[in-house]
Formats: C-alpha cells, structure tokens, sequence
C-alpha cells in the first residue's frame, strides 16, 4: 500500500502580489526537492504547470490552495515534509498562509499504482474534521496502519 | 520504572560509558567503549548490559564495520541510546500535556511570530563567545561537521515529531540570538536523525 497526502493552505493575498511573491519564487524548489526525496511516489500536477496552484477546487474559497501527493510510506513523507529542506519554508509558512484554525492535512492508504482523485480527497478531510482520525482519514501524530488481507494463502511447501 | 533507569547513573562508570555512547553518534562496540572509558573489556560489557536492560541504551548486533560476506565473523554487540525517553518528576507533573495542547492551539491559530519572539529570551546564555560549550548545557550534544557545528539531540524531540514547524521554528529562534553574539549563524538545516538547527560562522566581511 501506498500512503497518500492531501493538505489545503489559504493564501494571504493572490499570485501576483509582492506579500506572496517569495512562497511561488521558491515552488519550482520545493517541488523538486518532493520529486528527488526517497519514497516520492506522484504528485497532483494542473496539466499546465510543474505544480498544483493553479487548481482551485473550494469554490466559494480562491485563495485555497490544494496539494495532493502519494508515497511510499509515512516515514517517507514526514521526512521529506518535516526532515529537509522544505522545513525552511513550512517554518515560514505564516508569512504566506492564513491559520485555517483547524485539521489541514490528511492521509490515507491507497493501493499501489492507483492515483487518488481530488474530490475524494476533499472528503477524507472533511471527514477527518468531523470524526477526528480513523483508518478513512487520518493524521501524522495519530496514524494508521495499512489494514492486513483478511486471508492470507498459506504455501504449504514451505512449512515442511 | 524510569526512575530506577536514572538511579543507575548514580555509578560513575555507568555514567561515563552511557556518555560516551550517546556522544559517539555511531554504534559503539564492547572493545571501543572498554577503551574509551580505560576498564577492562567483561567489566565494560556488564555496565553496558544493565545500561540495556534497564533501557537506557539499546543493543544491536551486527558484523563490525567494513566487513561482510563469510569468513567475516560473527555478527558482534553494539550499542547506541535508547529510542525511549525518561523524565523524573517528583511531585508527579505532567508538563507534556500542557505543551501539546497549546501547541495544538498555536497550530490551529497561529501565534507563531509571537512565540519567536518569546523564545529569543529564552535561549542559552553564552559566555566568553563559547557556543559550543553553552549548546552542550542545554543538552543539545553539539559536534563538528566540518566548518559546520550540527546538534545530535533535540531536547524537544517529542513535541518536534508532534508539531515540527512550530517547534523547530521556535528552536531556531531560540538559538539565533546566542548564536549571533558568538559569532555564528544559525540556520534551519532539518535532516533525519539530528536536530533541525546548524550553525556556520557569520561571515565577518
């Protein structure tokens, strides 16, 4: 199974002003150090860009920003969001980003090779802020396993 | 259970051998701690034993460096500190909770700017320009890289996995300023397995 991300940010002012000019100088960056981390998997794209701001799901919200990636596994992830060079730019993410005063992160386990969609994505945190984490939607700090098969087949060769 | 983990400290060899582990910043085998801290080779597996089973450090065995494949022996002892943590509090106190919630708070409303501006009168106080020396107080086990001074232990690891922005942000913001009087700049330099802050030397041009 693979792990995957959804977060939503609210801007401070649209693309094209000076008070946000240096958090999309430094996109290109960021994304880069996502694509080259260990355990990066995909990330949402707009078609267009190299990025996913231009995509603008919350209808009645168009400085809502949406990020959606998927990756080998939770430590992966926290990692390359907490543990590189992005933590520069999360430490500085006031400067950019309203407080949204609750959950804006979500995470869920996916089957490897499929591609989670925006708008199920937008329901995991949804949910999430409803019902706290569950294995549906979940958190960093309270995080679930991938749930095991519920049969396994037994090779009975290799018991003798 | 943790305080008897502290009270074996009370031996100043068990003392020096679990200093000497976690300082290393690799896996420490019997013959280099039994070296390091000048006993014999048993005496130093037995402190390191109970150093063990009591917790405090963790063993893991594996070939010595540098050698794999058959003929390479067998896998040998080594030890490094403990993923868990001890705390002694007496009356019983619970200062985690407290810091948790209101770090959930900050998160959710963002006081962040004001917290960085708290923390600047909070960090360590530097004497006769030593940084190094006034890191190693606060328990950030400072070493050099190079030019570069990196910390191996974050005196606020849980809360730093809990909240890594907003902590992080507030360790840095903590050791700008000693820094900045001793010379040097600190800046967020966040890796795996170290904490988040590193220092270079100011450029004086």
């Amino acid at each position: 199974m693979h792990l995957a991300q959804f977060n939503i940010g609210r801007m401070i002012a649209p693309r094209g002003d000076a008070r946000v000019a240096e958090f999309y100088d430094h996109l290109d960056e960021m994304n880069a150090v996502a694509d080259a981390a260990p355990g990066f998997v995909w990330r949402m794209v707009d078609g267009e860009a190299n990025d996913a701001t231009s995509l603008r799901p919350y209808d009645r919200d168009p400085e809502m920003l949406v990020n959606l990636s998927v990756w080998e596994s939770r430590q992966t992830l926290f990692d390359y969001v907490y543990r590189s060079g992005h933590m520069e730019y999360l430490r500085r993410r006031r400067e950019w980003f309203l407080p949204l005063g609750e959950v804006f992160t979500a995470l869920w386990w996916i089957p490897e090779g499929t591609i989670p969609e925006l708008a199920d994505a937008m329901r995991r945190l949804e949910h999430l802020r409803e019902h706290g984490p569950t294995p549906y939607a979940f958190t960093f700090r309270q995080a679930f396993e991938p749930e095991e098969p519920q049969s396994v087949p037994v090779d009975t060769r290799s018991a003798l | 259970m943790s305080i008897e983990a502290v009270a074996l400290l009370q031996d100043p060899i068990r003392k020096r051998l679990y200093d000497y582990v976690v300082a290393a910043g690799h896996d420490v085998g019997r013959d280099e701690a039994a070296a390091a801290v000048e006993i014999k080779r048993p005496l130093a597996a037995f402190h390191l034993d109970k150093l063990t089973e009591a917790g405090l450090l963790d063993a893991v065995f594996r070939r010595p460096d540098g050698r794999t494949g058959p003929g390479s022996g067998r896998p040998a002892k080594f030890y490094r500190r403990a993923e868990a943590e001890f705390a002694v509090s007496l009356p019983e106190r619970d200062y985690r909770t407290v810091a948790t919630i209101l770090a959930e708070a900050v998160e959710h409303e963002g006081f962040e700017a004001a917290i960085a501006e708290a923390a600047a009168a909070h960090g360590p106080v530097v004497t006769g320009g030593e940084l190094f020396a006034a890191l190693a107080e606060r328990g950030y086990e400072p070493y050099r890289d190079g030019a570069v001074i990196r910390l191996r232990n974050c005196p606020f690891h849980r809360l730093a996995l809990d909240f890594p922005p907003l902590v992080c942000g507030m360790n840095l913001a903590l050791l700008a300023g000693p820094a900045a009087e001793a010379g040097w700049t600190a800046r967020m330099d966040a890796a795996p397995g170290r904490c988040c802050v590193s220092f270079s030397k100011t450029n004086e041009d």
